[in-house]
């Protein structure tokens, strides 16, 4: 008997410090919540983008920091997210609870908006330019005092060019690249992309799609590495010294020419090429969850704004506005003639569809 | 004989460690698999075999695989002779060189594989120095092979070092004394004994490899049909929301390592009875 009530007497004991432990467990939830709710009476938002954009947005969120100061008196702290533009798409469909997406493909915040619903389908028509604050193109990154003489699209499949680009698969820099190569050749056999959408000349146009096809395929007999990443293409070409030219985002190009060897790096600008258009947009469920929406609403549309244009062409992107920009920084944008992926391709859905989900074009070129 | 589930201990709490244990792994390893397989169930069959049909899909298993076992051969033969040398012999700066073992472990595995790309591309110290020979390695499944290979290394040393230093040097001396050559003590005394920690050190290596993303994607080119390793095509699925591909890929190559390891274990069972009995 007395072995049991020791028993029971301990179970009692135990019990005892259950209810201690209880205690204690509460209090420190209760201090976390306090924490939680203290911290979501400060503002802070979150802007998940991709790569490139690391300097733009270090720079422009201190601008709007101050401008928000001015404006409301309130003090907002932007933290920033940077990596492939697609790994952070995925990144805010997982759950990562950005404020705001300021990302390189339309198709990407597409992803967001289709998989995880966090913002209505439309998002895309809710600010100005199809809610690209900045725009940019592909060019050429070759060697200093360009010794192939490339020129133009048609010289990258010239029998000694070796040319370097990312994985179309893993790198949205490299898609792009691919579609400015395509419509070039379009270009060159239609004369004008509007005999695209037109039935009339529907045969033509094929024949246009099959020349470009296979100018594309003989352009990747002329890459020996695929890299994962806009970046480490860059570096296989200046540090490894691989390939005769790179095919780059205009911003990446100016940047690595003024970072790694303007003595060893110049850009030539093709005739035609690409108009790349990194979209923005506020996560509307996240943000009315935060209860910041009207800080991320402004936040992008000061992007838009005198300041916020300059910022970006400061960091080579193209503004949409050119009055309030300074003209040294404009002049650095060389004139060409740019395509829109909506008109040439009909969108990027349509365009990933075709040409790099798996079975697309960019496979049959690799097919045996 | 009676199932002995608890060994009699001087220490208590083998219910408590047991329970910690088994929450532990289920919480950190086996919840994870659970999830992708569960991920992977609601994938039919069509999705399944087209997925892993594809020639581009086959080309980076085979790739993978024979560049991970040429990675783990290679580490079987030279790591023996580094772990030989580490158990055997003083020397001044041993600690140093023991040391320099772990790096592949401790090294950001992006950091090695941009090293690696940086000595054997066309331009680098040694790659300049093969290129005369028609020797590519940085881009080639032979820079997959070199970055798995020094990945590698350290799961094999580790796991023979205690092996070697377990080997009873009266049991050699017997041999020698029984008439037995320096070759035959080494075949038939001293292998036999590390055999097992041999393939435990060679296959965990090469299932590491299996898996390895960070170091080779740097150095492989990531080529189509020839330099694609199969971590990158879940990547690359991943890239295009297919999350359902990326899954069909890591589950084929989850029981791949799984069959291969248990593979191994039974090789070393059986080498372990062999060796016993013999």
């Amino acid at each position: 008997m007395a072995s049991v009530t020791g028993a029971a007497d301990r179970g009692l004991a135990g019990a005892g410090r259950w209810v201690r432990a209880l205690v204690a467990a509460g209090l420190v939830a209760a201090t976390l919540l306090a924490a939680a709710s203290a911290a979501a009476g400060q503002t802070e938002i979150l802007n998940v983008s991709y790569d490139p954009t690391r300097e733009l947005y270090k720079d422009f969120n201190e601008a709007f920091t101050k401008y928000w100061q001015a404006k409301s008196g309130q003090t907002v702290t932007v933290r920033q997210s940077h990596g492939g533009a697609g790994k952070q798409a995925r990144a805010v469909i997982d759950g990562l609870e950005a404020d705001v997406v300021t990302l390189a493909l339309a198709y990407d915040i597409d992803a967001i908006a289709e998989k995880a619903g966090l913002m209505p389908k439309d998002w895309q028509t809710r600010l100005p330019n199809n809610s690209c604050p900045y725009t940019s193109t592909i060019v050429f990154l070759v060697r200093k005092g360009n010794p192939k003489g490339i020129k133009d699209w048609g010289d990258l499949i010239k029998p000694d060019v070796s040319v370097i680009t990312p994985n179309p698969k893993t790198s949205g820099g490299a898609r792009w690249n691919i579609l400015a190569a395509w419509g070039y050749v379009l270009k060159q056999e239609l004369g004008d992309f509007a005999k695209l959408a037109d039935p009339k000349y529907a045969d033509e146009v094929a024949r246009a799609n099959a020349k470009a096809k296979a100018f594309v395929t003989e352009l990747f007999r002329h890459v020996p590495v695929l890299d994962s990443g806009a970046r480490g293409s860059t570096m296989t070409f200046v540090q490894r010294e691989m390939g005769d030219v790179l095919l780059a985002w205009e911003n990446e190009a100016f940047l690595a020419v003024n970072e790694l060897g303007p003595d060893k790096l110049q850009i030539v600008v093709p005739s035609l090429s690409i108009l790349a258009e990194p979209p923005v947009t506020v996560v509307d469920k996240v943000a009315e969850k935060h209860g910041t929406r009207a800080i991320a609403q402004a936040y992008l549309e000061y992007l838009y704004s005198a300041e916020g244009q300059a910022i970006v062409a400061k960091h080579y992107y193209r503004p949409i506005t050119r009055e309030s920009v300074p003209e040294e920084y404009l002049k650095r944008f060389p004139d060409l003639e740019l395509f829109r992926i909506d008109d040439v391709f009909g969108g990027w859905q349509k365009a990933q569809k075709e040409f790099f989900d798996d079975g697309g074009i960019f496979d049959q070129i690799y097919k045996p | 004989m009676r199932l002995q589930l608890r060994q009699k201990s001087v220490l208590p709490g083998f219910g408590l460690t047991m329970g910690y244990t088994l929450f532990y792994l289920g919480l950190i390893i086996l919840v994870p698999l659970a999830a992708l397989f569960a991920r992977s169930a609601g994938i039919t069959w069509e999705k399944f075999r087209d997925t892993v049909a594809d020639p581009r899909v086959l080309a980076s298993f085979r790739l993978s695989l024979w560049a991970s076992a040429a990675g783990a051969a290679v580490n079987a033969v030279f790591g023996f002779i580094v772990a030989w040398v580490l158990v055997r012999y003083t020397f001044p700066g041993k600690k140093v060189v023991d040391a320099l073992v772990d790096l592949p472990f401790a090294l950001p595995t992006a950091v090695s594989g941009i090293a690696l790309t940086s000595i054997y591309a066309p331009n680098g110290w040694i790659g300049r120095m093969l290129e005369p020979l028609g020797i590519q390695v940085a881009y080639t499944s032979l820079g997959v092979m070199v970055a798995l290979t020094f990945i590698g290394l350290p799961f094999v040393v580790r796991t023979l070092q205690p092996a070697l230093e377990d080997l009873d040097r009266e049991v050699e001396e017997a041999s020698a004394s029984l008439g037995a050559t320096r070759f035959k003590t080494f075949r038939r005394v001293i292998f036999p004994s590390v055999l097992p920690a041999l393939l435990t050190g060679a296959s965990l290596a090469f299932a590491r490899s299996l898996g390895e993303y960070g170091s080779v994607v740097f150095i492989s080119g990531n080529m189509p049909m020839k330099t694609e390793i199969t971590p990158l095509l879940i990547i690359t699925k991943l890239e295009q929301y297919d999350y359902e591909g990326a899954t069909v890929i890591a589950v084929v190559t989850l029981a791949a390592s799984f069959v291969l390891l248990l593979g191994v274990n039974v090789l070393q069972w059986w080498s372990r009875r062999r060796a016993g009995t013999a």
